[in-house]
């Protein structure tokens, strides 16, 4: 049976990419935010997306999991269309773990009761279950110490770990991070950034938006560079650090990477 | 002060009290669950419940006490001839009771309303990016801290439903206090400013608990963020 479940899974994915934006267009109003967004992220890679602000890398991260809506094109999260409503979203979001800048922990519930919760009211997991594995999920991220502590009670990059965590509690088959480290103090990015390396050795997929441009080289298989809502290049981080082939990103790397 | 002795054994006073918490309470329970319907229609994606109940709470803020409560008893009881009871009291009980909760539903809708802009919608993007559908969101995760960030308001609203509760004199409600103080003129005109003393002074005992323990709740209850 397990055999024959992993046949079909390999082959799925032999077909057709992880994630895949095809002519994605988005407005804010009069704003243009998404121009013909294509991008296609196999399964086990990381993607980088990196550019200055206002390029829309936020809004693309989040019309992946439809936290905002598109204008026109398509989106496929294993080879399914990403669902308008209802059911069927719910049940995509639940297959994709987000991480956001603001950590958005629920105020009101415990670290154990953050990480527990969806398993348990989507996925049906009996309680103890659940625990079990937010204790262990905890553990790995390092603050199973803080377990029965409200959010507020934790630094920012608990706060932040346990966020991952709670994504990683339903098993998602990909993670998106948007700027996950962007709200946190210089001494706690690291604790975080150390997490998503170790993700990443464990061949998540991951489509992560950031300014941390030593993780982008460290870390991503890719790097998507964008600006005014276009996507200008893309490339190992290699060739995009090294020799960017836009004015446009050498301007932007020369402004970051000068001090 | 003989006066005071007099009319405490000559009316029932505190049976009066005790009628107008009665409807109250049960006045405060069933607003509060018409209120939590209204406002999870008003949050929801489905255009048609949310203009219901935008429409529901403009048409009841807006409308006097008094008209719902004379009509429930012309209007729904007079002329539609629906009927709680056979028994006269318990029928314009339960009118009064009906008139209050829908009234007071309107502000208990606009007090969790105003809790539920105290709520990040960041802690509406977690729950919906986790898989959670629009009525786990709501009842697990913008409920309960809307409640407690609507503490506060939700408090003036129990405080103004208990003053408000005098009204069901207009829905023939015959033993609450309102009805009992103008009997009471009626035969003690002479004793008058006891009797306004009396009523005064039995509501401000009411009501201050109420003030404090809400300031007490809602520092207790805030979500720390």
């Amino acid at each position: 049976m397990t055999e024959n479940t992993d046949a079909v899974t390999a082959a799925e994915t032999a077909d057709h990419p992880l994630v895949e934006l095809s002519h994605v267009e988005k407005h804010f109003g009069e704003l243009h935010v998404l121009k013909d967004i294509n991008l296609k992220v196999g399964k086990g890679e990381v993607l980088v997306i990196i550019g200055p602000s206002g390029s829309g890398k936020s809004t693309l991260c989040r019309t992946i999991n439809r936290l905002e809506s598109i204008d026109s094109g398509d989106i496929r999260i294993d080879g399914q269309p990403l669902p308008q409503e209802g059911k069927e979203l719910t049940k995509l979001r639940a297959e994709v773990g987000m991480v956001f800048q603001s950590f958005n922990l629920f105020a009101h519930k415990t670290i154990l009761d953050n990480v527990t919760l969806a398993p348990r009211k989507v996925r049906k997991i009996p309680k103890a279950e659940a625990e079990k594995e937010a204790m262990e999920l905890l553990a790995r991220v390092g603050v199973d110490s803080q377990a029965n502590k409200l959010p507020a009670q934790l630094s920012g990059g608990q706060q932040q770990r346990v966020a991952i965590a709670r994504s990683l509690a339903m098993h998602p088959k990909v993670m998106l991070f948007d700027e996950p480290t962007s709200a946190l103090d210089p001494e706690m990015i690291n604790e975080v950034l150390d997490v998503m390396v170790d993700l990443a050795k464990e061949d998540m997929t991951m489509i992560v938006v950031t300014h941390e441009m030593g993780f982008a080289r460290q870390v991503a298989d890719r790097v998507v560079f964008m600006a005014d809502g276009e996507i200008l290049e893309q490339g190992t981080p290699d060739e995009f650090f090294s020799h960017p082939k836009t004015e446009r990103a050498r301007d932007f790397l020369s402004k970051i990477l000068e001090h | 002060m003989s006066g005071f002795a007099d009319l405490f054994s000559q009316y029932d006073i505190l049976a009066a009290f005790l009628v107008n918490i009665e409807l109250t309470l049960w006045s405060a329970l069933l607003s509060l669950i018409l209120g939590v319907i209204l406002v999870t229609m008003r949050i929801s994606p489905i255009a048609s419940l949310r203009g219901f109940a935008a429409g529901w709470v403009e048409f009841f803020k807006n409308m006097p006490l008094t008209i719902i409560m004379v009509f429930m008893v012309l209007g729904v009881f007079g002329q539609l001839k629906f009927q709680f009871s056979d028994n006269f009291d318990t029928n314009f009980f339960w009118l009064a009771v009906t008139g209050l909760s829908v009234y007071t539903s309107a502000f208990v809708c606009e007090s969790l309303r105003s809790g539920i802009n105290t709520v990040p919608l960041g802690q509406a993007e977690a729950a919906r990016s986790l898989g959670l559908n629009f009525f786990q969101s709501a009842s697990i995760i913008i409920l309960p801290q809307a409640f407690r960030g609507a503490v506060a308001p939700l408090g003036n609203t129990l405080i103004a439903l208990l003053k408000n509760s005098t009204v069901a004199a207009a829905a023939s409600v015959a033993t609450e206090t309102s009805s009992l103080m103008s009997t009471m003129i009626e035969y003690n005109a002479n004793l008058i400013v006891t009797i306004f003393l009396i009523f005064a002074l039995g509501y401000v005992i009411m009501i201050i608990p109420i003030g404090l323990l809400t300031t007490y709740l809602s520092n207790k209850l805030a979500v720390r963020r």
